[in-house]
């Protein structure tokens, strides 16, 4: 019960922040919005016992996007328009079309019965994970790095500075 | 189990919304790509939520999300150096003022 | 003598039962309890800690250090924080208000939250999580990302070229470090704690890693000078060229809370090597004397605390662009070849002795070609091309 409220309580927080990151006029306030719902989903992952995809959320996405994206909003920061405002012309139709989006996929989720199937989550998970990489999934696997590989050097040669 | 089912999917539904929401509304491009982020937090979520109740002995729902991040990651990489290539030459990154392909 | 230190929780938990509650009320006053008494251990400990390094400090560079206030000067931190205490709180104008103030907090919560998978002695550990290293690497991300914000929320050129190196040191020495880590934990099969320093048990409790991999050591040591921000690597704080970095505009307490989690930081640090390379609470007799492996622990991380204090206190601080391409071009690679080593050599079947002789080897070798290779590069030096004058380099 307890828990529950907890829940709720946390997913109220991530939800806020996640508001916070979509219409905050500060784009680096967006930026640490982003982080505090990064840092709930991670939550949610420790409540579903993934433990080992909740500290690679804090990782990755704390640790190496925001840190990213925070970057890229301190370099393009001398021109940010703060005056022409965070949001389109359309955010009116965007945001009715959004919450029909959300209502329908809560009413999908109402009516769909999903099969539930209350195990235990195995104590050997994480090592199961390791071995469906390079037993299973070894294909994706090794398209994922080089996936990887091709961004890291896309990256490098777009954002360098090329001299004449 | 703390919560059922529906309750992380519907907390799923509601980021990516909101994540929806912000990729079509902001004008920043940087924005942008926070509200892709948004998204694919969701449906790592719902992944999850599944991986749990549904077939905790398969670790595939696992590592379909570690794929997620991995792809979340080089699209972060790419994405703002575009978006930082962009700015070095336009000085802008208003969404809206970058249409040269219109005129 | 079988004396477990997990008796005094249990004496504890029987108490609270008996005097009413129910188990579960029992154990939320447990863990409250030890998140207490581990916090007051974090704070004194870090007051003892700056008197130390301070007094190390000064006998290394042939000064008193302070001798003051109390016997030996014991009592001087104490002084220094009631005169922050009653420091102006100053917030600059412009500042981002909230960000400001939450920067310094946050700064101390990652780093308290490390102390959580640190083992002081067999089970003795905050929650002995399957997760434990990537746990300690998450916090260290999160650590960065609290001095970045400070950077920015001051409004302050100087505080925002801070956290620009943050992000360049901090992010890049990270994967030489995640990699050292993980050395021990391909050895260990494990990336519990507890269960890395029970894999080190052998001989007699002398069986470290330390013994069988002093190369990866050697890079975690590099590694984790530049993440807790020491000379030589301190160059988030460089005086000489960006004033203080992003603490400038911090004054007060906010300031004494960057300056305990930048000494718990180190504290962290020396009991993750600790953990993971010397064995932790591993020695002898401790399967006879668990009680032995608190002060085996606290002894260890003593040693590796003066050695970060003795680097620091001993040498000048590197270049922005040297200390990159050190990390990049030195010890990325290393430690990459390394992990590749080690793991083929693990798959290989062999019976224990020869795998951690193999292991052994291919150490010493990666460190002594890394060495070679370093001072060839150093022979045809593009770094010294930049000085204003050209010393001589003498021939290998």
């Amino acid at each position: 019960m307890a828990l529950q409220i907890l829940f709720l309580i946390v997913a109220i927080l991530t939800l806020g922040s996640a508001i916070g990151t979509v219409i905050a006029r500060n784009l680096f306030h967006a930026a640490l919005f982003l982080i505090g719902t990064f840092a709930g989903v991670a939550f949610f992952y420790v409540l579903l016992q993934a433990e080992f995809l909740a500290v690679s959320q804090v990782v990755v996405y704390i640790g190496a996007i925001a840190t990213l994206i925070i970057f890229a909003i301190m370099l393009t920061r001398s021109v940010m328009g703060r005056e022409a405002g965070a949001l389109n012309q359309w955010a009116g139709i965007v945001a009715v079309a959004s919450a029909l989006i959300i209502a329908a996929l809560i009413w999908l989720f109402t009516i769909v019965k999903f099969d539930v199937n209350p195990q235990p989550v195995p104590d050997d998970a994480i090592a199961q994970i390791g071995k469906g990489f390079v037993s299973t999934y070894v294909i994706p696997f090794e398209v994922v790095s080089i996936l990887l590989l091709v961004a890291l050097i896309g990256a490098i040669m777009l954002a360098r500075e090329r001299h004449q | 189990m703390v919560a059922p089912l529906s309750w992380y999917l519907f907390l799923g539904a509601a980021l990516f919304g909101i994540g929806f929401f912000g990729v079509l509304a902001r004008r920043n491009a940087v924005a942008v790509l926070m509200g892709v982020e948004l998204m694919l937090n969701a449906v790592n979520i719902n992944i999850l939520a599944f991986w749990r109740f549904v077939r905790p002995d398969d670790p595939t729902g696992q590592i379909f999300s570690i794929f997620v991040l991995a792809v979340a990651a080089a699209e972060a990489a790419v994405g703002l150096a575009l978006i930082i290539s962009i700015y070095r030459t336009r000085r802008t990154v208003n969404i809206d003022e970058i249409d040269l392909l219109k005129h | 003598m079988n004396i477990d230190l997990r008796v005094i929780g249990e004496a504890f938990h029987q108490f609270l039962i008996n005097i009413g509650l129910t188990s579960g009320q029992a154990s939320l006053i447990d863990w409250i309890f030890g998140a207490l008494i581990l916090l007051v251990i974090f704070i004194v400990l870090a007051i003892l800690l700056i008197w130390f390094e301070r007094k190390l400090a000064g006998r290394v560079q042939d000064r008193l250090g302070p001798n003051r206030v109390g016997p030996f000067g014991l009592i001087q931190p104490i002084a220094d924080t009631l005169k922050l205490f009653t420091k102006e709180d100053i917030t600059p104008a412009g500042a981002d208000r909230i960000t400001f103030n939450l920067a310094p907090t946050l700064a101390v919560f990652s780093i308290v939250m490390a102390f959580a998978v640190i083992p002081f002695a067999d089970k003795v550990i905050g929650t002995d999580i399957n997760v434990g290293v990537v746990y300690l690497m998450a916090f260290a991300s999160v650590s960065s990302m609290s001095l970045l914000m400070a950077g920015w929320a001051s409004n302050n050129k100087y505080a925002l070229l801070g956290g620009f190196r943050v992000v360049a040191q901090l992010m890049s020495y990270e994967i030489p470090m995640a990699f050292a880590m993980l050395l021990p934990v391909l050895l260990a099969g494990t990336m519990r704690m507890n269960g890395l320093v029970e894999a080190q048990g052998q001989f007699f409790g002398l069986g470290w890693n330390i013994w069988i991999m002093p190369a990866a050591f050697i890079i975690y040591l590099t590694t984790a000078l530049a993440e807790g921000e020491r000379a030589p690597f301190d160059l988030l704080e460089a005086e000489s060229e960006i004033v203080a970095g992003y603490n400038i505009e911090y004054s007060g307490l906010k300031f004494a809370w960057f300056y305990l989690a930048f000494f718990m930081n180190t504290w962290v640090l020396s009991a993750v090597a600790t953990t993971l390379f010397l064995g932790g609470w591993q020695g002898p007799f401790v399967s006879q004397v668990p009680a032995l492996g608190v002060v085996y622990f606290l002894g260890k991380t003593i040693i590796m605390f003066v050695i970060f204090a003795w680097i620091r206190a001993t040498f000048p601080r590197l270049r922005i662009d040297q200390m990159m391409s050190f990390c990049w071009k030195v010890l990325v690679p290393m430690v990459l070849v390394l992990f590749l080593l080690t793991a083929i050599i693990l798959k290989l079947g062999l019976p224990t002795i020869a795998v951690w002789l193999l292991i052994l080897l291919s150490n010493v070798a990666v460190f002594v070609i890394a060495l070679w290779l370093l001072g060839k590069g150093l022979e045809k030096s593009k770094w010294a091309s930049k000085r204003l004058f050209t010393p001589e380099i003498p021939r290998l």
